[in-house]
């Protein structure tokens, strides 16, 4: 009963996850510009990750691999938004500039 | 389950590519290079747990190091030389 | 930087064939070191190759040829995984029969890189040393003195707050997760190449965010010196000692009482030695190049 409902939480966070970084990935695809673009694969990165590897952790059970996939989401968790923002950051400083109403404003 | 994540994760790894190859600037492709390396982190733990390998873990977790180390080593090097007009990889 | 996908793809191959040891080394060096160390060396030879006028069609007509008995070589090899390939019948199946007696560690790859296979590391260990030797050798005797004094060096991104913050944070978490892999490399997937391209990583990842001279500060590249040939020496000396009790070189059998200690002993103590050896090496090279690049940049 209980492995029952372990098993179904663990596939919707599997799925939930799946479907959030395809998502993600058609933003990154067809969006106009750089910004929405960062926007697109940052927003949807973080939520995605920890639930795949969320979901991973209940298929585990207590263990030294859900240590160790907990090890990554923390790790992820820190990085990921990191490097969004020094990309970002960087883009700035590059004179890359967001488009506002369809052109290029300076 | 497992296999329908792991084949989620393998067409979005095919999108973040074709972004990097075709992203107008340096910062799309650095995007999509980064996209692409978080993807193999989760793909790596998917299939560790396809096979029942749980050693494929700790390469995941060394991939999410190296991932952030490679991305801030890139941007160093592009803001360091940006004077010309940085088309091109 | 595609070469950096082109390093996660590789390895993504060889987790899906099993070979997690070969991915690992893969997801460190191919995707993580090797990019670094091209863009350092972009950093110094300059953006714009000189075009050639030149249509270079016989390197192209070579390139096919190549190419084309590369394939026809490939299609003589057996099939994938057929059992009476040459790989398979030869030495490999008492590898595998014997390793667990013999040797008593569980990661196959380990035992037979560190101890049946010994003299073969030794000499990769030797050839990282002479890479590093090479390097020194070109890059700091062109001129001594275009090196940037410490007192005048452009610290950069000086602008990334975050980042430097964070990166903090982690450095000594990717340190402590080196010595993992080092030490662990005898149950897991790990040993002293990989911990030693990821302790590098994160010193190189230490220099890239605040500034080569306070990297130079705190790990004196003198001392690396001294390291990289000491992990050689460790490595050798092992060898040496285990040819003192009786045995052949790196045969590690008598270093203790019983042989499967022995055994143990030896391979955590060349490990340790490929690890020293491989970490020192790596931040050298990094060192080497963009102190070059640093000091023409200030030269110009």
């Amino acid at each position: 009963m209980l492995a029952n409902i372990v098993n179904l939480l663990s596939s919707a966070c599997l799925l939930l996850g799946a479907f959030l970084i395809i998502s993600g990935a058609v933003g990154v695809l067809r969006f106009p510009d750089f910004f929405t673009r960062m926007h697109a694969a940052g927003v949807t990165e973080t939520l995605a990750t920890t639930l795949i590897l969320l979901g991973l952790m209940l298929l585990a059970g207590w263990s030294i691999i859900s240590f160790k996939l907990l090890l990554i989401l923390l790790f992820i968790l820190i990085t990921s938004p990191v490097a969004s923002h020094a990309l970002t950051k960087a883009a700035l400083h590059g004179k890359l500039w967001p488009l506002v109403d369809g052109k290029n404003e300076q | 389950m497992l296999i329908a994540c792991a084949v989620a994760i393998l067409v979005v790894m095919v999108m973040a590519i074709v972004r990097a190859l075709l992203g107008p600037t340096i910062y799309d492709r650095i995007l999509a290079v980064n996209l692409f390396g978080t993807k193999t982190v989760l793909l790596i733990a998917v299939i560790g747990f396809l096979f029942g390998r749980p050693d494929f873990l700790d390469i995941a977790l060394v991939y999410a190091l190296i991932n952030f180390i490679s991305i801030v080593g890139v941007l160093r090097y592009f803001e360091y030389n940006r004077s010309e007009e940085g088309g091109s990889l | 930087m595609l070469a950096g996908i082109y390093g996660l793809l590789s390895a993504s191959f060889f987790v899906s064939m099993d070979a997690v040891d070969v991915a690992f080394t893969e997801a460190a060096v191919g995707a993580g070191v090797f990019p670094l160390l091209m863009l350092t060396a972009l950093t110094v030879t300059g953006r714009f190759e000189q075009t050639a006028h030149r249509r270079p069609r016989a390197a192209f007509f070579l390139v096919l040829v190549t190419g084309a008995l590369m394939i026809l070589g490939t299609l003589d090899m057996p099939a994938f995984g057929s059992p009476d390939a040459p790989a398979h019948t030869h030495v490999a199946a008492r590898y595998i029969q014997l390793s667990p007696t013999e040797i008593g560690i569980p990661n196959m790859v380990t035992s037979v890189l560190a101890d049946y296979r010994a003299f073969d590391t030794l000499g990769e260990v030797v050839v990282v040393f002479t890479a590093v030797v090479g390097v020194l050798i070109l890059l700091t005797s062109v001129d001594q003195r275009q090196r940037p004094s410490p007192a005048n060096a452009v610290e950069t991104m000086r602008g990334h707050m975050i980042l430097r913050v964070v990166s903090k944070m982690l450095i000594p978490l990717i340190l402590l997760f080196a010595l993992y892999v080092q030490f662990h490399g005898e149950y897991g997937p790990g040993g002293g190449f990989q911990a030693g391209v990821i302790f590098a990583a994160a010193i190189i990842l230490y220099a890239m965010l605040f500034g080569l001279a306070k990297a130079e500060a705190a790990i004196k590249p003198s001392i690396l010196r001294l390291l990289a040939a000491f992990g050689v020496l460790l490595y050798g000396g092992v060898g040496v000692v285990s040819f003192l009790t009786g045995v052949n070189y790196l045969d590690y059998s008598r270093l203790a009482a019983d042989p499967v200690t022995g055994r143990h002993i030896g391979i955590l103590g060349i490990e340790l030695g490929v690890g020293i050896t491989v970490a020192a090496a790596m931040i050298l090279i990094f060192y080497a190049f963009a102190g070059y690049a640093a000091g023409r940049a200030e030269a110009e």
